[in-house]
């Protein structure tokens, strides 16, 4: 009988010692917030140019993470971003939904023609990244290299002087082009 | 006769040398072509500055385009005539695009600015020897064009060793072996410079053991032309590819390897180009700036292969026919050597600073890239490569744009030697691949920068909407609570001095007699259309409308009692008040009266006209005539008592009366001390207030007698 009591004597202080050692690191290593929604938000392109309906990038990373969001809402992201979230939370990858807008062939950049800006402040107030310099009735111009791409400025200008313009590619910012992925067998095929 | 231990690089190849075609004529000066195309980018940097314009006329020297900052490099006219244009010209760069080029039309005359070396440039300032090679726009002549200057300024406490690249593993390529063959004394001399601004303990030229004359016309020069005080030591290695890539080099001669990610000098090294040394020496003994270079002009369309001094931006065109090359015979024509040279598309395309050799090569000699096959994992890639790296690994990552995995597997450490690509027995086009990544990840890593600085920014957007929303809410509060101690204030002061508002009750009223107006217009109209409805017999709408009148009627119901209500409690409200109580006077009884017996009237001729149309009115009128008749006896009955009360005791308020009196006393008061007032200034008023004055004071007798009659 003692034998019993002093075995489950010595499993209650053990649990008891374990239990507190568990509390405190609960305590101590806690986790702020949702670590994914970080990780999502990282892969997001940061355009902040709420195609995906989402007033933001970290709005629709935490949508995703938890709201079982569509992946497929970004199209400033395109597929390398679907991939890329895909491959962090473990789903399939989906095709861009097409109702959200359509990759772009190359990054843009909103350009003010500037004679006919009539300096109405609309679009800095409208500009997510703050990347439009003016004041009222003073000319308002693009800090182009802060510009995101968005489109978001297009809309409230009364005079449609901004035009989105593709980023220029010049000889800095060219790189090779990856070999054409033809091999000896495709041949025939190719040809 | 090497007096330094060798050591090894793994890796590298043993492709066919094709040198001695091009070595067998000396270096030639080529005629001066008509034009010059300069590109302002020849260098690693910042772009240069154009300071001349269209037209001006420029001296052999001038300098044409001005260095940007401290990495860039200035540009020299390499010979004088006038400047005929600014533009976008296609330039010697693997892309094939076009970048800004000053054209320069030749006079001919080749005409020298003003030039000055240096005297005594072995006792001089390092500062104002790096000044002169950074005023004359020299830049590594090896291939990189990383400007010289930049790499001379490293602090001297740090190198141990300068390394003269002479090696030249490319094959083909001959400038340098011609250059030393030719310009030994001076390239010697270039080194001297060299070491004077970096002060290392010793200085070693890497030749390979290809060249031997270049070897023997540098020691020729060590042992006549200097005393050697600057411990130059010439030493042969052994051919291999790629030894000429610095980071090969440095290992074979010290077998230390430069850290990943690191330079030369971390451990102690400077590297400079043979080629360089001699653009060196040309401009601080002479104050030449680099303008000129020697380019390997060969292949197998070439039938006088040679090397020339070539004026930087003579097209390739004018060295083809200098050398006359069967153009038909050319497959491809390739700027720099035939592993990491680029093929030209334009024979346009200016020889430039880091232009070291033109291939024009049949379609024998480098026929076109064979089919890529698959991968087989022969693992030869391995082997070949100079830098250690996992080529295969490297080829998969690449193929499927897995840029982290390339990353961590350190594509940043590949030369582009293709080496890995020389010795793939599928011929896939390996450093392709990896350029194209290494082009990707330095996209993605440019991305993720503008990426993070947009979120930057968009957060602090964010925080600054909401610090301005904060700031309005706190505005609008404290505008709020002023305006709420405001109201209490004056609320305050209301209760000292309370108005009593009888004209409340009397503006409900108006409203609802307005409304009650309206009810009633409403239902005589819903009866016209009821009327209308019936006579064109449309039964739907009638009973849709008397609904309607119904509610109207209901309405106008509401209306009047709400009326009658209000009535009661403004009539009660004199009552409460007291103040503002209507006299009961027998004229307004009596008129009362006569409103009943009117009404009475009316009621009746109503009734009788009703009866004789035999109206289904007749009973609500009967009824009707009865509560006038009630009424008016009602009015009659309260005249009566009233007069009754009246001349029985004449029950006026004495207090009322006492107060009349005092009134009246006021006012007799006032009008005194106005008549005082306006005898005094003697206004013509007097007699107005004499005459009012007398009325008050009768109006004050009426009371009193009033008073002395109601106490009796």
């Amino acid at each position: 009988m003692t034998v019993i009591l002093i075995a489950v004597a010595a499993l209650v202080v053990l649990s008891l010692i374990f239990g507190a050692v568990l509390g405190f690191a609960a305590v101590r290593f806690k986790v702020e917030g949702n670590p994914i929604v970080e990780q999502i938000d990282a892969l997001l392109p940061q355009t902040q140019c709420g195609q995906c309906s989402y007033p933001g990038c970290r709005p629709y990373a935490e949508a995703i993470a938890e709201n079982d969001e569509k992946i497929n809402k970004c199209p400033p992201g395109g597929e390398g971003t679907i991939a890329a979230i895909a491959d962090l939370l473990g789903v399939e990858p989906e095709p861009l939904d097409a109702e959200h807008g359509t990759e772009k062939e190359s990054a843009m950049v909103a350009v003010i023609r500037e004679d006919e800006c009539i300096g109405c402040t609309k679009c800095i107030q409208a500009c997510p990244v703050d990347a439009i310099l003016g004041a009222a009735k003073q000319m308002h111009t693009v800090i182009a290299d802060e510009c995101t791409g968005c489109d978001l400025c297009l809309d409230p200008c009364p005079v449609d002087c901004i035009d989105m313009v593709p980023v220029d590619t010049g000889l800095q910012s060219w790189h090779w082009q990856k070999p054409a992925n033809l091999i000896a067998t495709d041949k025939g095929q190719a040809a | 006769m090497n007096l330094i231990t060798l050591h090894e690089f793994k890796g590298g190849i043993h492709p066919p040398e094709n040198k001695e075609q091009s070595t067998s004529l000396p270096i030639s000066t080529m005629k001066l072509p008509e034009k010059l195309v300069l590109p302002i980018a020849q260098h690693i940097g910042a772009q240069s500055k154009p300071v001349v314009n269209v037209g001006d006329s420029v001296l052999k020297g001038e300098i044409i385009a001005q260095a940007q900052g401290f990495v860039s490099a200035n540009l020299h006219a390499p010979s004088s005539g006038t400047i005929t244009a600014i533009e976008d010209r296609v330039i010697a760069h693997p892309s094939g695009m076009s970048d800004i080029c000053i054209e320069i039309t030749l006079d001919g005359k080749d005409t020298w600015t003003e030039i000055q070396g240096i005297d005594n440039y072995l006792e001089a300032d390092a500062s104002e020897l790096i000044a002169k090679i950074q005023a004359s726009g020299i830049t590594g002549l090896g291939g990189a064009g990383f400007p010289t200057h930049v790499k001379a300024s490293v602090d001297e406490s740090k190198i141990d060793t300068l390394i003269i690249n002479a090696a030249e593993c490319e094959p083909y390529i001959t400038a340098d072996d011609m250059l030393m063959r030719e310009h030994a004394n001076a390239v010697i001399k270039g080194i001297e410079i060299i070491e004077r601004i970096v002060k290392p303990k010793h200085c070693l030229i890497g030749v390979e053991d290809n060249k031997p004359q270049a070897i023997a016309a540098l020691n020729e020069a060590l042992k006549n032309f200097t005393d050697n005080t600057f411990n130059i030591q010439v030493v042969a290695i052994p051919t291999k590819y790629p030894s000429g890539g610095e980071k090969q080099l440095i290992e074979i001669l010290s077998g230390k390897e430069v850290p990943a990610g690191g330079l030369p000098s971390d451990i102690g090294i400077l590297c400079q180009n043979v080629g360089t040394c001699f653009a060196i020496y040309k401009a601080i003994s002479k104050g030449e700036p680099l303008i000129s270079r020697i380019t390997t002009v060969t292949g197998e369309a070439c039938r006088q292969p040679q090397n020339f001094e070539v004026l930087l931006g003579t097209p390739v065109k004018d060295l083809l026919s200098a050398t006359h090359t069967q153009l038909e015979q050319v497959n491809r024509l390739i700027m720099g050597g035939p592993m990491m040279g680029f093929t030209l598309e334009d024979t346009n395309t200016p020889v430039v600073k880091s232009t070291n050799c033109i291939i024009a090569s049949s379609k024998q000699e480098l026929p076109d890239p064979a089919m890529e096959q698959a991968c087989i994992r022969c693992g030869m890639c391995t082997e070949a490569c100079p830098a250690q790296l996992l080529p295969q690994q490297l080829y998969w990552f690449s193929k499927s744009s897995n840029l982290e995995q390339a990353t961590a597997h350190n594509i940043a450490d590949c030369i582009e030697c293709g080496a890995c690509a020389y010795v793939c027995p599928s011929n896939i086009p390996l450093v392709q691949y990896y350029r194209h990544t290494k082009g990707e990840i330095k996209q993605a890593n440019a991305d993720k920068l503008k990426s993070d600085r947009a979120k930057e920014r968009f957060e602090a957007r964010l925080a600054r909407q909401e610090r301005e929303a904060a700031e309005k809410e706190a505005k609008r509060k404290a505008r709020a609570e002023a305006a709420a101690k405001k109201q209490a204030e004056k609320k305050a002061t209301e209760a000292i001095a309370p108005a009593t508002s009888a004209d409340a009750p009397a503006a409900d009223l108006e409203l609802l007699q307005k409304k009650l107006d309206a009810a009633q217009s409403a239902v005589k109209k819903a009866k016209e259309k009821i009327a209308a409805a019936e006579e064109a017999g449309d039964s739907d709408k009638v009973a849709l409308l008397k609904g309607a009148l119904a509610k109207s009627q209901e309405k106008m119901k509401e209306a009047a009692k709400a009326i009658a209500e209000a009535k009661k409690a403004a009539k009660a409200a004199p009552a409460t008040t007291g103040a503002a109580a209507v006299e009961m006077t027998p004229e307004r009884m009596q008129n009362k009266v006569d409103l009943a017996e009117s009404r009475l009237a009316t009621a009746k001729k109503r009734l009788e006209e009703a009866q004789a149309n035999n109206s289904e009115q007749v009973d609500a009128l009967n009824t009707a005539v009865e509560k006038q008749q009630a009424r008016v006896a009602e009015a009659k009955q309260a005249l009566a008592e009233f007069l009754k009360q009246e001349s029985a005791a004449p029950s006026v308020d004495l207090d009322a009366l006492k107060q009349k009196v005092l009134a009246a006393q006021t006012r007799v008061d006032k009008a005194q001390e106005r008549l005082d007032m306006a005898k005094q200034q003697e206004l013509d008023t007097v007699s107005a207030l004499q005459t009012g004055l007398e009325k008050q004071q009768s109006k004050l007798k009426e009371a009193q007698d009033a008073l002395a009659e109601a106490s009796k």
